[in-house]
């Protein structure tokens, strides 16, 4: 009985993973289909190129991948350190009440919906940016990867929280038994330990970064053209589908959001195995 | 004292209630009605849909009516599909939505679309040519055209946006947008952006102009409703909303309301021109 029990939950589980990754690999079969039209002209590899002017028939996406790329990546540039910072705050550095405080905090954070964050980087963020640097609207780059780190830390900080306590305490406790100070016991032990969940961390958070909509769309400005600096109004590619999505759905610019679709199904596939392949590597360095 | 100007107020409160009911006749023909109304689309207009809305919806509170944005092309393409009862448009369905979705299309104003600029901001009319070279990118200083020694920043709509569609074909003669501009998403939007940059540039629907923005004169001709109404400001659009085949019941009745008296007051009240 006990048996066919665990095998039956073992079928189940083993369905429900398959049934998810083929959801996974069903969408992006669809994208395709949907996007066929575009690859039997052989318009796909001039969308990638050209710029976006709809009214010259041109639909190009170049400038949202750029974008996409300049906000996620600098999002991240500011996230990562901070994220580890506060993780190394909360469960090493300080004890007791101040980091039970921020932890709850951070935990507060995760539950914010991202349409605040665009408020509040509307109506704070936006000014302060466009002031201090004195240049542009304030709608940029810069400030969405801000308004981005905000959204992507609590999590990335979570994580990297759990797999520092998940680290087994003798370890620990052998490095203070022969005279290793609390940072030496962090920085020796601990990180090379953690290594896998910070990688997870900052999976999630990329994915989250490149797949975010709201932030990009209500404060990055959304102009049509590659970034040049920080400080330049950028679109990404999924603000681009929600500008988009309402035009006529015969309309050739509607059709050109399908490859929008599928290139940041690839971009997110890719940058998450690259983070993937360098962090085997380096596991492997460490053990 | 204080019972009795309770007893004041409820008094008038009653005489203003059954006294507008008795005299608002318009409103009668939802009396005991039930049932829902989705709306979606054209975001220009919003306000005059939520007053009639909330009219009715005191007239009878068995009936739901629900307002939503998306743009002008959301609410051609979601009456269309029947995912809305109205799908409200500031732009006239192309002839291919008409036969592909069935539409029937009802205008009930018109409505101008004002360039805007920050109230702080000097320079308060430009000509045509200035304002095709400022969105074109190429005057990038508010010196330029009368304003202080600040740069220019250029604020537009979507894709789906009809009063985008009307500022390029009337305003800008169909002339480029630089790629710099920024994109904003619905009329309300544009209007918080302007009133919040000191330097940009912008274009909303005349009924969104308050104190929060500054209106431009366009050719010298400033954008009021007085003008838009005698039909001499030239940026100037209709408001439609839209049914998928012949709208029935209490859609009908909401279609209707609004070219009763009472809906085209609440058209003009608003800011906008009424067509009757």
């Amino acid at each position: 009985m006990n048996r066919t029990t665990e095998k039956g939950v073992e079928i189940l589980f083993f369905c429900s993973a398959f049934i998810s990754a083929l959801l996974t690999l069903a969408l992006f079969g669809f994208m395709l289909m949907l996007g066929l039209p575009l690859f039997a002209e052989g318009r796909f590899f001039s969308i990638l190129t050209q710029p976006w002017a709809p009214h010259l028939g041109q639909f190009g996406i170049h400038p949202m991948i750029a974008g996409t790329l300049a906000i996620s990546l600098l999002s991240m540039v500011f996230a990562f350190p901070l994220s580890l910072g506060c993780a190394i705050l909360i469960t090493v550095t300080s004890k007791g009440w101040v980091s039970r405080l921020l932890r709850k905090a951070v935990e507060m954070m995760t539950g914010i919906p991202t349409v605040i964050y665009g408020f509040v980087g509307i109506f704070l963020l936006v000014p302060l940016v466009r002031e201090f640097f004195d240049a542009g609207s304030g709608m940029c780059v810069l400030t969405a990867s801000l308004m981005l780190t905000l959204l992507v830390s609590p999590t990335m900080i979570l994580f990297f929280c759990d797999s520092f306590e998940r680290v087994p305490v003798a370890y620990g406790t052998a490095v203070l038994a022969v005279g290793g100070s609390e940072m030496q016991r962090f920085l020796h032990v601990t990180l090379p330990h953690s290594w896998p969940g910070i990688l997870i961390g900052f999976t999630l958070s990329l994915g989250r970064a490149l797949g975010d909509t709201l932030i990009a769309l209500m404060i990055a400005g959304n102009a049509v053209q590659a970034p040049g600096s920080l400080l330049d109004s950028a679109r990404t590619l999924t603000a681009h589908i929600a500008l988009v999505f309402a035009a006529d759905f015969e309309s050739l610019e509607f059709k050109a959001i399908f490859a929008c679709g599928i290139v940041l199904y690839l971009l997110t596939t890719l940058l998450v195995m690259a983070v993937r392949l360098l962090s085997g590597r380096k596991e492997r360095w460490t053990r | 004292m204080k019972t009795k100007s309770t007893v004041v107020c409820a008094v008038a409160l009653l005489i203003l209630i059954f006294g507008s009911g008795a005299f608002a006749s318009a409103l009668d023909a939802f009396k005991g009605e039930k049932g829902e109304i989705r709306i979606a689309g054209g975001t220009a207009h919003i306000p005059v849909m939520k007053e009639a809305a909330d009219r009715i919806m005191g007239m009878s509170p068995d009936i739901q009516i629900s307002i939503a944005g998306g743009g002008s092309g959301v609410g051609i393409k979601q009456a269309g599909e029947g995912l809305v009862d109205i799908g409200n448009s500031g732009r006239a369905p192309s002839d291919d939505e008409i036969r592909l979705h069935g539409l029937q299309v009802f205008k009930w104003a018109i409505d101008g679309v004002a360039i805007v600029v920050n109230p702080a901001n000097p320079v308060r009319a430009l000509s045509q040519d200035q304002l095709i070279a400022i969105f074109a990118g190429r005057i990038e200083n508010w010196q330029e055209v009368g304003g202080g020694n600040q740069r220019i920043n250029l604020y537009t709509r979507d894709e789906a946006s009809g009063t985008c569609e009307v500022f390029w074909e009337k305003a800008l003669n169909k002339g480029d947008i630089a790629p710099t501009a920024n994109f904003i998403v619905s009329n309300g939007a544009m209007k918080g952006a302007i009133s919040q940059d000191p330097y940009g540039i912008g274009y909303v629907s005349v009924g969104h102009i308050d104190e929060s923005v500054a209106p431009v004169a366009f050719n010298g001709i400033e954008p009021s409703m007085q003008v838009v109404k005698e039909g001499k400001y030239p940026i100037a659009r209709g408001l439609y909303s839209n049914t998928k085949g012949e709208p029935a019941g209490l859609v009908k009745k909401f279609i209707e309301y609004m070219f009763t008296d009472e809906g085209q007051q609440i058209v003009a009240e608003k800011g906008f021109i009424p067509v009757q």
